[in-house]
This record gives structure tokens, sequence and C-alpha cells, in this order.
């Protein structure tokens, strides 16, 4: 039976959540745990990906610690990215052994769960067929950007779709290297709250990875636990 | 040995970046140990060993975008036994790992004929009268085999069709079809002529009966292949031989070899002396440092002068970067650092680029003179023959033991005229005639 706990660990540092899921990819590995959708909120911080370039940062890292934003350089796919207060960041830890052995199968799925997400709220929210455009747009802004990385099959990083996210500190960078404008849920106007829009998101999940919903009430509103067939 | 491929991530992808290799040429690694990273799309993938040993060559660099089922490295080592042994009975290396495209081994047996018929072959009604009286054996061979026997040469008694001349026939037939894959012409030429050269230049027979060895030509082998007959197309190559006296050279070298090796911790050679020879003259003559750009000539201000060192089964040219800027000693040490690096596999990409100039010294391999390929996009190639004692007529008519080698520059006619090469050439003579400057 093919599980998929949701864990939504509130408000938590990159390096910090980031530990914690490296723990659960090594116990993926080894079978000793379930795949794993984690919710997450961090502070500011500026990452950047495998493909990023230097000039894809636009602010020295002592500006950016002046401004308060952390800064990493990660393995996942992608460029530089911005994540902090007011952003969903959602990252799926998922045996793609167990689902579909396919890196762009599983990168169009990611963007088919936030824009069924969005659906539910209105929000006309599309892939951007031009390469290099991968994430989810609404218009010719950005609305999520989507960053992979795996190891035997298993997936870590994830996504992070802004909701009522502070749009300013994206100026700090040339998100995934494309001076294009970004978007949030509260900025195109709809008032759906985090909280709404990760259940929005938990539903779509369950759909496109063929879980069973069957969330489990908890402090969080979103954690639980989905069932998939083997 | 086993060969690294870049895999397939997914049905849709037939390509994939190499963006980092996790191991050093020469590192161990563990089966399923992570090898490399690959991105696809924004997903980033680490790949791991196929199977336990030494990470022997990398053929693809970070970077690189390559299709799939490329082999971007090799696992080899004592750590890794050899994955499946050839029966000791076959003449051919049992294929180690599934490669993107071996060419076709050849079949060792002649083709059956019925496979291969000269022609699609209107038989059954032949005006046998034209041909003669014809025996029911060669009667039964040419409905069997399928042959026209108005293309068969009679060899018997008043040209009558034999059995020996419908074999040869089919025989022909089978070389022919082996030597040209495309489908067989609708009028075969007859046997009896001697075969007139095909308006397309077909891939030259393989002598029917001899064993043959297939072996895929390494990543190497085929940048090697494609960059050489890419200069020559493009290219309009001359080359001019000089003879130049190295004797006061060689004294010298003579003079401070043993100071010089215990000095430097390596040997001095004629090379360093040639390439800052070839370094002063490129600076005299700069089209020789230039490349050609569509209607346009771009000449180089820094002189970096490509050294071609030989490797198993190739060459790769590492650049000495402003070779003009440096003395005798700093080059030797240059070249010996490039050759060593590039023997190991450890030189860095930015390492065997923007050469503006090669030098080739094939000499050190017994060689008098040789018409050396350009480097592409280069426009000239110094070639440096061994350097002999000869028995010379020296000033006063006098016969003398001189050290003497041959220079040999290939240049680019398209840019560079004959009496101007001649010019760059006597210029590099010059300077190492009148070698004067101690070491």
């Amino acid at each position: 039976m093919r599980k998929c706990e949701v864990v939504d660990l509130g408000r938590l540092g990159w390096a910090e959540t980031f530990q914690i899921q490296q723990r659960i990819v090594e116990d993926r590995k080894r079978g000793e745990s379930v795949d794993h959708l984690l919710f997450v909120e961090h502070p500011h911080v500026v990452t950047m990906g495998r493909n990023a370039k230097d000039h894809q940062v636009l602010a020295s890292p002592e500006i950016l610690a002046r401004a308060g934003i952390a800064f990493y350089e990660t393995d996942r796919g992608g460029g530089a990215t911005y994540h902090g207060p007011g952003q969903i960041v959602g990252y799926p830890i998922l045996d793609l052994r167990e689902w579909k052995r396919d890196v762009r199968v599983l990168f169009r799925a990611i963007e088919q769960v936030l824009i069924d997400a969005l659906s539910a709220f209105g929000i006309d929210a599309r892939r951007n067929p031009d390469p290099g455009h991968e994430g989810v747009w609404v218009g010719n802004a950005k609305i999520a950007a989507i960053g992979i990385h795996i190891s035997r099959w298993i997936t870590s990083h994830g996504f992070a779709l802004n909701v009522d996210t502070d749009l300013s500190y994206f100026q700090y960078i040339v998100p995934c290297g494309l001076a294009k404008p970004v978007c949030s849920v509260r900025s195109l106007g709809c008032a759906a709250t985090a909280s709404e829009v990760k259940q929005a998101i938990v539903a779509s999940f369950a759909k496109t990875f063929d879980y069973r919903m069957d969330v489990q009430a908890t402090d969080r509103a979103a954690a639980g636990v989905l069932q998939g067939a083997p | 040995m086993a060969d690294v491929v870049m895999p397939q991530m997914g049905e849709s992808i037939v390509e994939g970046t190499l963006t980092r290799w996790l191991k050093k040429v020469g590192d161990k690694v563990e089966r399923d140990e992570p090898l490399f990273e690959i991105s696809t799309d924004k997903v980033d993938t680490e790949i791991p060993s196929p199977e336990a040993g030494v990470l022997s060559e990398i053929l693809v660099q970070e970077g690189a975008t390559v299709g799939i089922n490329t082999v971007v490295g090799r696992i080899g080592g004592a750590a890794s036994p050899p994955p499946s042994p050839a029966p000791a009975a076959a003449p051919e290396p049992v294929q180690a790992a599934p490669e993107p495209a071996p060419a076709p081994p050849p079949p060792p047996p002649p083709p059956p004929p019925q496979a291969a018929p000269p022609a699609p072959a209107p038989v059954a009604a032949q005006d046998d009268e034209a041909l003669g009286p014809l025996s029911p054996l060669v009667r039964k061979m040419a409905r069997e085999y399928n042959i026209d026997l108005a293309q068969v040469k009679g060899t018997g008694a008043g040209g009558r069709i034999t059995k020996q001349d419908v074999e040869a026939f089919i025989a022909g037939a089978a070389a022919r079809t082996y030597a040209t894959p495309a489908p067989a012409s609708t009028t075969p030429a007859p046997i009896s002529a001697p075969s007139a050269p095909a308006s397309e230049p077909a891939p030259l027979p393989l002598a029917e009966s001899a064993k043959t060895r297939v072996e895929p030509m390494t990543n190497m082998r085929l940048k090697i292949a494609e960059h050489m007959v890419n200069s020559k197309r493009t290219s309009a190559h001359v080359t001019t031989v000089h003879r130049v006296d190295m004797t006061k050279i060689a004294k010298l070298r003579d003079r401070s070899k043993k100071e010089f090796q215990e000095r430097n911790g390596f040997s001095l050679t004629f090379l360093p002396f040639v390439t800052l020879a070839a370094a002063q003259a490129l600076r005299a003559f700069p089209i020789f440092n230039a490349s050609i750009d569509g209607k346009n000539i771009v000449y180089f201000r820094d002189i970096n002068v490509g050294i071609a060192v030989a490797l198993d089964g190739g060459l790769i040219v590492p650049v000495i970067r402003n070779a003009d800027e440096k003395n005798v000693a700093g080059l030797q040490r240059s070249i010996v650092d490039l050759a060593t690096r590039a023997r190991s596999r450890q030189l860095k990409p930015d390492e065997v680029a923007g050469g503006t100039f090669s030098i080739t010294n094939f000499g050190s391999f017994g060689s008098i003179f040789a018409t050396p390929v350009i480097n592409q996009p280069q426009v000239a190639i110094l070639g440096v023959g061994a350097v002999e004692k000869v028995a010379a007529v020296v000033e006063g008519d006098a016969i003398a033991i001189r050290s003497q080698a041959h220079l040999a520059l290939t240049f680019d006619h398209r840019l560079i005229d004959g009496a101007l090469a001649d010019q760059f050439c006597q210029k590099v003579k010059s300077i190492l005639e009148g070698w004067s400057a101690e070491i």
C-alpha cells in the first residue's frame, strides 16, 4: 500500500528543514519510511540551485545578511529563488520506483498539482511552454517555482507557491534567471489563506499522485496520511 | 572496464546535462555510490556508479549536454571484475554495455545469395535461345538463386554458361552487395567489366575472407577524426620545410643539461628553444597568429602556443598561454607540466582551449619531417623534426659535423602565401642558429 504522510512543519529555517528532508530521504531509501509531503514556511532565505549563476543573485551576501536574508547553495535543480513568510513551500519526498520513473512526468505532475489547487480559488494558472520557464504562471507573472533533486529515484526539494508573500524581496534575485515579474495569490486579489491553499494542494496532490485521501486530523489543518494503491 | 552512460530519466527525455562529477579520475568508487549529477529540465539527479572500481576516464565534461546512452566515463581497475568474460573461442570482444549505436559487425559467413539478388529479377520467362544451350543444373541454379542468366558470362565451350560461372556470379553478387549496402542498381554492371568507379564513393569492400574484429572508436578517437577531416576540408594546407643548424643550441644544451636537471627536476629538450623562437617569429609575423572569420582576419594579441601531446590512442593539444613572455626554462616547465597532466588526463578544459598557433614535436619519435594538419581555427602549425648529427658543408666549403633539424611549417594558403611562410621560417631559423643567450 502506497502511503504518503503529509506533515506541516510550520515556520522553520531552511537548513533545519533540509536536515529533516535528508533524514526522511535516507529512511525512504532503506524502505524504512513512506512517501512524505512536507509543508513549511521559511524565514527570508535565498537559495541557489545547481543551474544558478552568481549573477542571478543581485545582492552580495553582505547585503542579504543585512536585510536579514539567509543564503544557501543547494543540490536541487533550477536557478536562484527566494523563500519567505507568506509562501507555501512543499517538499514531496517520493519513491518514484513506486510511481513513475520519469523526471519530466514528475515535474509536470507537480506543476499540475499547483495549477489544480489554484483553480479551486478561481486562479487561472498555467504552465509556460518556453524553455527555461518551468514553474507555474498567471499571465506573464510567476506564482510558483519548482526545483527537484533525485537520488536513487527518491525526490527531495520541491515547490514554492506565493500566497501572501512580500514580493519586494524578489528584487534581490533574478528568479531562475528570468527577468519576469512574480505574483502571489494575494496580489491577484484572492483572499484565500495559506491553510486553505494547503488543503487544496493536498487534495490535488492525492489526485495527481494516485493516493487515496485519508487525512488524519492533527493540530495542523493539512497534515495527515494519504494512501494509494501499491 | 564498464561504460558509464547518460541514463534516460524519462520516456520523452532524449538528453541530459552533466552538471557535476562527484569523483575524479583515479578515485575509487563503490557500486551504487553517487558518481555524477545530471540535470534535466529543473530536476537535478545523482547517478550512482554501475559497479565498483576506479573511475578511469571522464569522457564528458561538466556542463556538457549529451544524448541518453552516451558514454560519459569508464569504470575500470582491479576492483571490478570484467563484466562478462568473452568465451575463449570468440574472436570478437563481447560488448560490455549497450553502446548507442555500435556498427553492426560484418557477418563472417558470406551472405546467403537469396538475400542479395543482383536485381529483383525477371527470371522465369528467360529467352534461353540467346544464351545458347544450358545444362539442367545451370537452369536449376538460376531458378533457385533467382539469377538473370543474361548477366552471367559463360566460359564453357562456345561461351556456354557452366555451373562454375553461376557460382562465380553468386559470389560476385554477394561481394558487390556487401560493398554497397544500398539497393542494387537496376542494371548491374556485367561481371566481366572492370568494376567502374561508382558515382557515389562507396565504402571500400572488406575482404570477404579476412577475419575481422569490430571495436567502437573511443570518444577521443571520434573527436580527432572529426577534427582532422574538418581541418583538411577547411584550410588549403601547404607545408614548407626549412633545415636549421641546431649546433649552437645543442652545445648550450649539453653544457647546461646537468645543472638544469638538478635545479628543476626535469630535463632540458630542444622543444622550448623552438617554441621561444616561434613565439618571437609570431610577434614579427602576426598573420600566423590569427584566424579566419568569414571574410575577416582576426589577429590575436596573445601568443598562446598549443603543444601536441601524444596519448595512448589519441592526442591532445594543451596550450601555453603568453608563450612569448616566458624564457626557455619557463617554457620547458610548462611543456613538462602540461604533457604530464595530459597523459594522466588531469588537464582542465581551459588548458586545451584558446590556442593561437600549434607546435608538434614528431622529432621525438624519430621523424625527420612530416606535414602536420592545422589545428583549427588556427592558420599554421610548426612541426619539429629530429635533431641529428650530420656531415654538413660549412663556411669555406669545409665539411663539418653539425646538429641539424628540419622544421616543417604547414600554413593555410587561404590567408598566407608561400613567400611569407618562408620568411617566417627563416626568422625562426635565424633565431635558433644565432642563439647567444645562456639558460
